[in-house]
């Protein structure tokens, strides 16, 4: 699976990599994860809000920090 | 109720008795906080002169008698103006927003921009994404200006400190006048036509639309929205709340009476400007600038340039602008800072002037 954390750097935006690692890790999906911080990388998915996360390729929220199940249901657990 | 139709039956008996413990917890709270409230001016004065060695009527009375009320009834407001814009932001996303706005008529979707700034759910952070996303789908530029305006300069950590403050006045015109400039500013930005001035990638992003599917939020599901909101912004702002009010109190103490009427009184034409530009390079956020503006005000300090300090605090700042420059060239920052300026200037001194 590929996720990937958009966001420029924010304490939300951290906070979100933090979670979504904690998450691979209690769950042992096999997942990588990409920090994305360019902002035309950012905007060129489309998203409004950071942070935002995207499951192969697949939008799945932005503008806020996740809550842990959210993640483990996108990660299908 | 709204909220048992989102439900599925067999839940709905066990989701009405959660509904209305809540409901019971919620009005304990308000009467709590009511209670609380009302006794707060007592309370610091009998903290300052019953239980503290401190003689009545000295200038280190007077300042922490200013310190010991306004923190707490601050924090309190605060708390309820944060919880109550969060459940109404839990109403409203960016995309919902934008879609709103996308295609409206100039001079309507400033004012609408200009409304939905304040209650769209954003943090300065996303400023980058949220502009592209705006114009690359036919939001236009003035009103995505409007939109970008009002955002910062009217939020409910301003309203909130304003109103505990210095009453709802004060707040009124504020949020008022915020709102007059966020819309008069993102039009004359549109009328100049400056499309041109958008760094070239922008307009080549071909920002995917994104289907998300909708989240159904329960009425319970806002209350914990609001009720995040809160400690995520209380937590976040309370240390220059505290900061703020302790040289709010030093001011209300130490610094003589009509000492800033010379200043930034009414007489001095020139304070209105030099507030603006002092106040574009600062960087604070409402919760630390405005203790100190009561205290300021206290001494004499004239409303309307006053206003006009805080409005430049918060709605010009330097970070902001360093972010936007990645999207927008520098004559159009220039523009940005110059009619946002200019707007400002004439509230204050329009309120120098009625009041």
């Amino acid at each position: 699976m590929e996720i990937k954390v958009l966001g420029p750097g924010c304490a939300k935006c951290k906070k979100t990599e933090q979670l979504v690692q904690e998450v691979i890790k209690e769950t042992g999906v096999e997942a990588t994860i990409e920090k994305v911080s360019d902002m035309m990388q950012i905007a060129s998915y489309g998203v409004f809000g950071t942070p935002s996360v995207i499951v192969d390729g697949e939008v799945k929220c932005t503008g806020k920090v996740p809550k842990k199940d959210d993640i483990k249901k996108w990660l299908g657990k | 109720m709204e909220l048992k139709t989102n439900q599925p039956m067999q839940d709905g008996g066990k989701i009405n008795k959660m509904m209305a413990l809540n409901l019971l917890m919620g009005a304990a709270g308000i009467y709590l906080w009511w209670t609380i409230y009302r006794v707060l001016p007592d309370l610091s004065s009998w903290l300052t002169y019953s239980l503290l060695p401190i003689q009545e009527g000295s200038h280190l009375g007077s300042s922490v008698e200013f310190f010991l009320y306004d923190t707490p009834k601050v924090m309190m407001l605060l708390f309820i103006v944060v919880f109550g814009v969060g459940i109404i932001r839990s109403f409203f996303t960016p995309e919902k927003t934008r879609a709103f706005l996308s295609g409206k008529s100039e001079f309507a979707g400033n004012i609408l921009a200009a409304l939905l700034g304040i209650i769209t759910p954003f943090c300065s952070c996303s400023a980058v994404p949220l502009f592209i996303g705006f114009v690359t789908t036919g939001v236009p530029l003035g009103v995505t200006f409007s939109f970008l305006i009002a955002a910062p300069m009217v939020n409910e950590i301003a309203l909130g400190l304003l109103y505990g403050l210095l009453g709802w006045k004060v707040a009124a015109i504020y949020m008022g006048t915020g709102i007059f400039i966020a819309i008069s500013a993102g039009w004359v930005i549109g009328r100049l036509k400056m499309e041109d001035q958008i760094e070239d990638w922008v307009t080549q992003t071909n920002a995917a639309a994104i289907n998300m599917e909708e989240e159904k939020l329960s009425w319970n599901d806002r209350i914990v929205y609001g009720w995040d909101a809160v400690k995520e912004i209380i937590g976040k702002v309370w240390i220059y709340v505290i900061l703020g009010i302790a040289v709010g109190a030093g001011i209300h103490g130490f610094v003589p009476e009509g000492v800033m009427a010379s200043i930034m009184g009414k007489g001095s034409w020139w304070s209105v400007p030099l507030s603006v530009i002092i106040g574009i390079p600062m960087y604070s956020n409402a919760a630390g600038i405005i203790p100190i503006v009561e205290a300021l005000l206290g001494k004499g300090a004239a409303l309307g340039t006053v206003l006009a300090f805080m409005m430049s605090v918060i709605a010009l700042s330097l970070p902001e602008m360093v972010i936007l420059r990645k999207v927008l060239k520098p004559k159009l920052i220039a523009v940005f800072i110059g009619v946002v300026g200019c707007g400002i200037l004439f509230v204050g001194y329009l309120f120098n002037m009625i009041i």
